[in-house]
């Protein structure tokens, strides 16, 4: 059996940042246990994001690490909050990532060692894989959970050819150990007291499983350079590698402060950075942890060199915009009731034919070509757009998802409906051609000019209450930058609604 | 290539209702107020109408789907009536009906009635509505100020000139409509505003203010039409007057979807005004037009239709609006009736009411706006989105 390992990968993490001292302010009358300085930020999605718009993000980002060679056979989607129950999410996710219908797919939840079970089940199968996690958890205002949570998601690549890090083995427990569960159609987890989950959970059922993979793979506790501990805080993580013989420094960079727990994501998330900071033929150990213990043992290769310029964890940590608005938080998470009045009554029903028919414009953003004149459109249609052409059925696909483009005109709309008023679009244009209209995302008021540079996401479209189908669409957003964090500039005068 | 309409169909009667919230009417009572001023103006019985063209937008939100609520409200004789829709341009689309059918031989006496009944959605702007099965999957919630606001970033972009510079002309554009409208007693709105408060006004969709925006408005307007032998026994006093053209230029996606317009300027514009000139035999329109009825949804589409009928050249609409030359008392003077902004939106009306006012200016009958006896007039109507839309242009005058 050839040699399977990481070739790629690929993290996401929403551009808005919520300071837990804006959430521990605004419930501290309710909760006096709430600490009195919380620190850090957790990356919240925008009312447009949720675990399948991420799982995109990061998909492609692995993908774009392939350097476009990329043509995965199959692909693994790890949640806990996936938004349908039967409708593959992955199914979703590979064809909005530009997979074929050729394409193996599944779901794998119900765990927050989903994550690194998908993982592990991709470098146990066979021909290139890929393995996206993400989650954006619930949580009851007032709640530890709420401080803790994150919204993220991570993708990897697996194959057999320029490996970054070796697939070395893998080891899995399973035990039904509740310290907290969410039942089927809950919308909060139901979490049990921190000591007993610690004392009689965590202690023992981590050190047992990493005894188990060490013996498999016949190597010390002590050749372990890196130890990726799921989603645990950074003492619980320093007690367990100690308590399995793990070297303290083996444990990476936390992330939790800077952007949440991210669920069933978070070691997945977690090792995008632990990527970067490895240096060739050092042994990684992947952990997750959700009623009972998976393990993923990796050794890097000569190449890990070149997991430094993938869009990891820390370039997208390193971007974001604080958003202290608490409220706006709940309302995106439908935990409060805003009033937006009587157009939100609108019907969003989705004729499913004609989605079906225009799966691979709507989902997948594939426009034309024509052949005959060389004009890239979107959508493509029948007759080619050009007045001077007009040629008909000569359109040859045309990707645009991974295109970037600059705004031609623009409006801040705030009579539309938008449930993160205003809603911003225009026209736009494609670099090396094309132009259409599209929904832009994750601006702020005030900036967007004629000439912004876009960058295009899947983001939900519209969301469906009276049937509990939700459509997702592309649109244009502000390119990451990945250089570091991104200053909001202020609403220009005549910008607001008031003027 | 073919002759076209000019002065083979005359208007003998046209009835307008006052625009505005007519929360005490149905769409049928409208159709009715318009209809019984036209038939008293053309001075004829309902049984000679021969066939009737209908302009309607939302049916949903009024008599619903057919003529057969113009057909039943009016009690028409049995005779052919035909319901249009073209977004902004379905008003002028029925009086092409009308006119076409008369021109063709086919009739001698017919009827286009438009109407809207936009009041009873309930909240303000313009009924949510689907963008069909395809578009609602991807294309952008978008609303009508939102699109044409977009006129005013291209523009201020292809011709380098501040925001806040095209926003004083876009002020200019809704004050005068607001002069304008004061005056005009069937108007929606009728109150003077100056220009301060338009500058300061609520955004609605940047660069849009409340009072860049036209009104939503309940309303009917209907034209009666013959030929002009018949015509000649019917018009009491004053000038009989005709069609000289009527044009239609609509999208083909190209301004959406090919990279060679710039959003500051309605292609379609240009295109049906260029027709209706040939078509009307006008060579100069800025010298041979007394007066112009164009479609101000927004002040900064009124802006950039002026350059887009060739009153103005690119670039420069901004200044001569600010100039005062479409002023009640300017070199063109254009929507004297309070247009769109101030007279109302009802959708299916509001080409015909443009109508209304040029048979009025032109026959001497518009009171306080009357004009030094015009001969010629324009109305424009721009439906849709700048970057997809139907343009009507009808060129009418004194024959």
């Amino acid at each position: 059996m050839k040699q399977r390992g990481i070739t790629s990968f690929g993290a996401y993490v929403p551009r808005r940042r919520l300071p837990r001292e804006a959430i521990a302010s605004a419930v501290r009358w309710a909760t006096p246990s709430m600490p009195g300085a919380a620190k850090g930020h957790r990356a919240i999605c925008s009312h447009d994001e949720d675990s399948i718009t991420m799982a995109v993000a990061a998909t492609h980002h692995a993908l774009d690490g392939l350097g476009g060679s990329g043509d995965p056979g199959s692909l693994f989607f790890a949640s806990t909050t996936m938004p349908f129950a039967d409708r593959q999410n992955a199914g979703l996710i590979a064809a909005a990532s530009g997979l074929g219908d050729a394409a193996a797919s599944a779901d794998i939840g119900g765990s927050l060692k989903a994550g690194v079970t998908a993982l592990r089940l991709a470098l146990e199968g066979a021909g290139d894989s890929l393995v996206v996690a993400a989650d954006k958890r619930q949580a009851k205002p007032g709640s530890p959970q709420e401080l803790k949570y994150g919204d993220a998601a991570a993708a990897f690549s697996i194959g057999e050819t320029e490996l970054l890090a070796e697939f070395v083995c893998a080891h899995a427990t399973s035990v039904d150990f509740t310290d907290h569960y969410r039942s089927s159609g809950a919308s909060f987890d139901y979490v049990l007291e921190e000591r007993w989950a610690r004392d009689e959970g965590l202690s023992r059922i981590i050190p047992q499983a990493v005894t188990g993979l060490l013996e498999k793979a016949g190597i010390a506790a002590t050749d372990i350079a890196h130890f990726v501990p799921a989603g645990l805080n950074p003492r619980d993580a320093n007690s367990m590698a100690a308590a399995c013989g793990i070297a303290a420094e083996a444990i990476p960079e936390e992330i939790i402060s800077k952007a949440g727990d991210a669920g069933c994501a978070h070691p997945l998330l977690s090792l995008t950075l632990t990527l970067q900071n490895a240096g060739p033929g050092e042994f990684v150990l992947l952990l997750g942890y959700g009623q009972g213990a998976e393990l993923i043992l990796f050794r890097t290769t000569d190449r890990i060199g070149n997991a430094a310029p993938l869009i990891g964890a820390r370039a997208m940590l390193a971007d974001f915009v604080e958003d202290d608005n608490y409220l706006r938080f709940l309302s995106f998470n439908g935990l409060v009731e805003m009033d937006w009045g009587m157009r939100a009554e609108r019907d969003n029903r989705t004729a499913q034919s004609a989605f079906f028919r225009h799966r691979h414009t709507v989902t997948g953003f594939v426009g034309g070509r024509c052949t005959e004149c060389d004009t890239p459109q979107f959508p493509r249609t029948r007759v080619c757009v050009n007045p001077s052409c007009r040629s008909t059925g000569t359109q040859v696909k045309e990707p645009f998802a991974d295109k970037r483009a600059s705004v031609k005109s623009f409006t801040e709309d705030w009579l539309a409906l938008s449930f993160n008023p205003p809603l911003i679009y225009g026209n736009i244009r494609f670099d090396g051609g094309g132009v259409t209209m599209l929904e832009f995302s994750d601006f702020a008021p005030g900036e967007v000019a004629v000439g912004s540079p876009l960058a295009m996401q899947f983001r939900i479209k519209d969301i469906d209450p009276q049937r509990g189908f939700r459509r997702y669409c592309w649109k244009a957003v502000p390119p990451r930058n990945l250089d570091g964090p991104r200053t909001v500039p202020p609403a220009k005068q005549g910008t607001t609604h008031h003027g | 290539m073919a002759e076209g309409i000019r002065d083979k169909v005359a208007i003998v009667g046209m009835g307008c209702t006052r625009f505005g919230e007519r929360w005490d009417c149905s769409a049928e009572d409208l159709m009715v107020e318009a209809f019984e001023e036209a038939l008293a103006d053309a001075n004829i019985e309902r049984d000679r109408i021969e066939a009737a063209w209908f302009g309607l937008s939302s049916d949903d939100q009024g008599p619903g789907k057919s003529a057969l609520s113009l057909s039943t409200a009016l009690r028409l004789p049995n005779i052919a009536a035909t319901r249009v829709e073209n977004m902004c341009a379905t008003g002028t689309e029925a009086l092409r009906g009308a006119v076409y059918g008369v021109a063709s031989g086919a009739y001698d006496v017919a009827l286009a009635l438009g109407v809207e009944k936009l009041k009873d959605t309930g909240y303000g702007g313009l009924p949510e509505r689907t963008k069909g099965t395809f578009e609602d999957l991807w294309f952008p919630s978008v609303t009508a100020p939102g699109s044409f606001a977009q006129f005013a970033s291209s523009y201020v972009e292809a011709h380098g000139i501040d925001m806040e510079q095209l926003k004083e002309a876009m002020a200019h554009v809704s004050w005068k409509s607001h002069e304008n409208g004061a005056k005009n007693p069937k108007a929606h709105l009728r109150k003077r505003v100056d220009k301060d408060k338009i500058l300061n006004a609520p955004m609605i969709a940047y660069p849009l203010g409340l009072f860049d925006c036209c009104g939503v408005s309940d309303g009917s307007a209907c034209a009666i039409v013959t030929t002009p032998a018949i015509a000649e026994k019917l018009v009491g006093e004053g000038p009989m007057v005709t069609v000289k053209s009527m044009q239609l230029a609509l999208s083909n996606g190209s301004e959406i979807g090919f990279d060679g317009w710039d959003g500051s300027y309605a292609l379609t514009t240009r295109l049906a005004s260029q027709r209706a000139y040939r078509e009307a035999g006008i060579e100069n329109p800025r010298e041979e037009l007394d007066l112009i009825e164009v479609h101000d949804c927004f002040s900064v589409t009124e802006l950039v239709t002026m350059e887009d009928l060739g009153l103005s050249k690119p670039g420069e609409g901004w200044r001569d609006v600010l100039a005062g030359t479409y002023d009640a008392d300017g070199e063109v003077p254009c929507n004297l009736d309070g247009g769109l902004k101030c007279f109302g939106h009802p959708i299916g009306a509001t080409g015909l009411r443009m109508v209304y006012e040029l048979y009025l200016q032109l026959r001497g009958q518009a009171g306080d706006r009357q004009l030094d006896t015009p001969k010629l007039g324009l109305t424009h109507n721009l439906g849709g989105f700048p970057n997809k839309n139907v343009c009507s242009i009808s060129v009418i005058g004194t024959c």
